[in-house]
């Protein structure tokens, strides 16, 4: 089937509208919990649902079960009814059958896992923190290095509860939470700016739809203002 | 038996995980492993639906009762119309599938995350009092990197702002992260193991 007529001007503005509409709708939480947010929050909920049992049998499904199978590899058919045994989870009586399928994901995954971080944030962590401590002629790496070297032992000493962290010991994981702070708090600055940007492009969505946005938002307050007034419980007189 | 048998496949596959790193080179090892690997894939992704059929299943009983019933319906007529769109015309780009993830699915998910950015700023200036050291360190480095981050930052204030901001990316952040994921690491492995020699059966349930 032709879909082109998606890509028209007046679908594209249609589309526009709605983004716009949705945009508002949630931003409405900004002044507390209300039918609007609710609204859009529930058709989140419901179309990324949807989206997710999409995807997942177009991209898992289909590539390593449907596909392998019409092949002519039936053993896969295995992996399907391990998955289908995996729905029994729902019933009370027979929730026993999911376990096999639960042990057998949980112990794949607990396998790569091992050899995967094992890799990654094991050997790969440990190896870049082996630094030279002396940089001729280039005072600013040397300290940067001796951070990175004593910051990351000081870090894992906080994290060795095994003896009381009294003494010299309590010293270097006194050091160890102020490097664990500093990474916090850049985190937290990062995340900030990515929260940020965000909040931007929503801003510049709606500006590219003034008129609409406009009137959807003082639909918005105007529905608010009489929901609060009629919602509001009187003040018992004294 | 009904925990046995779950305990040694979880035994047998986590065993050979582990072993066909050191043994790929056998013939037909990383055939047998990429077979067990598309199939913990695919029951995984049966793990998705068994997600979804939950919240249907909690959505009808409240509609059932009554309860929020025009929000559960919302909810409901959302995710048939993905599923059928999706299964009946297919997830190209230019399919209704798409559009309805561009024109539903993306603002509303941009949104949500964007009203985060709202909270945040309440939240830190309840956490960025400088009380203490710790305080202090966590305010210092998050206004910094900030700041550096931000034309108001380097074209305003300093312009060796952008530097430092990176440079504490780069080293006292690098050190505290490096810390953390090295501890995740031996924790994640020790769990790892726990699971696959039996000593770890919490997945399993109760009874």
């Amino acid at each position: 089937m032709d879909f082109t007529f998606l890509q028209s001007p007046t679908i594209i503005q249609i589309s526009g509208w709605i983004m716009a509409i949705l945009t508002l709708l949630i931003f409405s939480f900004l002044y507390k919990d209300n039918p609007f947010y609710k609204f859009a929050e529930h058709l989140f909920v419901g179309v990324s649902a949807g989206y997710g049992v999409v995807i997942v049998y177009n991209n898992v499904i289909v590539p390593n079960l449907v596909t392998p199978v019409m092949n002519g590899r039936a053993y896969y058919l295995i992996f399907g009814v391990l998955g289908v045994m995996m729905l029994f989870k729902l019933s009370r009586k027979l929730h026993w059958i999911s376990r096999w399928p639960l042990a057998y994901v949980v112990g794949a995954f607990a396998g790569i896992q091992i050899i995967a971080y094992g890799q990654s944030d094991l050997i790969t962590q440990i190896r870049a923190t082996i630094q030279p401590l002396w940089v001729a002629g280039d005072p600013v790496a040397t300290l940067s290095n001796w951070l990175i070297v004593f910051g990351v032992l000081a870090g894992i000493l906080y994290f060795f509860f095994s003896k009381k962290q009294t003494g010299a010991l309590g010293v270097v994981t006194k050091i160890g939470i102020w490097f664990l702070m500093i990474s916090f708090g850049a985190s937290f600055g990062y995340t900030v700016m990515g929260r940020i940007s965000l909040a931007i492009g929503r801003f510049q969505d709606l500006l590219e739809f003034p008129v609409i946005s406009t009137i959807v938002l003082l639909i918005i307050i105007a529905v608010l203002v009489v929901h609060t007034i009629m919602t509001r419980e009187p003040v018992a007189e004294e | 038996m009904k925990k046995e048998i779950p305990l040694l496949i979880t035994f047998l596959l986590g065993t050979w995980m582990i072993l066909e790193f050191f043994f790929h080179n056998i013939p037909h090892v990383d055939q047998i492993t990429e077979i067990l690997t598309n199939g913990g894939m695919v029951i995984a992704a049966f793990t998705y639906i068994l997600g979804v059929m939950n919240i249907l299943q909690v959505n009808a009983n409240r509609i059932k009762h009554h309860q929020d019933r025009p929000y559960k319906w919302t909810l409901l007529v959302g995710f048939v119309l993905m599923i059928l769109l999706g299964f009946t015309w297919g997830i190209d780009v230019d399919s209704p599938f798409q559009w309805m993830y561009n024109t539903f699915y993306v603002p509303l998910q941009a949104t949500m995350f964007s009203l985060l950015a709202f909270y945040i700023a309440s939240a830190a200036f309840r956490a960025f009092r400088a009380r203490s050291v710790e305080a202090t360190l966590l305010l210092v480095a998050a206004v910094l990197v900030m700041l550096g981050r931000v034309p108001i930052g380097e074209e305003w204030i300093w312009s060796r702002l952008p530097d430092i901001s990176n440079w504490i990316m780069d080293y006292p952040n690098m050190a505290g992260k490096r810390a953390i994921l090295i501890g995740a690491a031996l924790g994640a492995i020790s769990t790892g193991l726990r699971v696959i020699i039996g000593m770890e059966r919490s997945y399993l349930g109760g009874e």
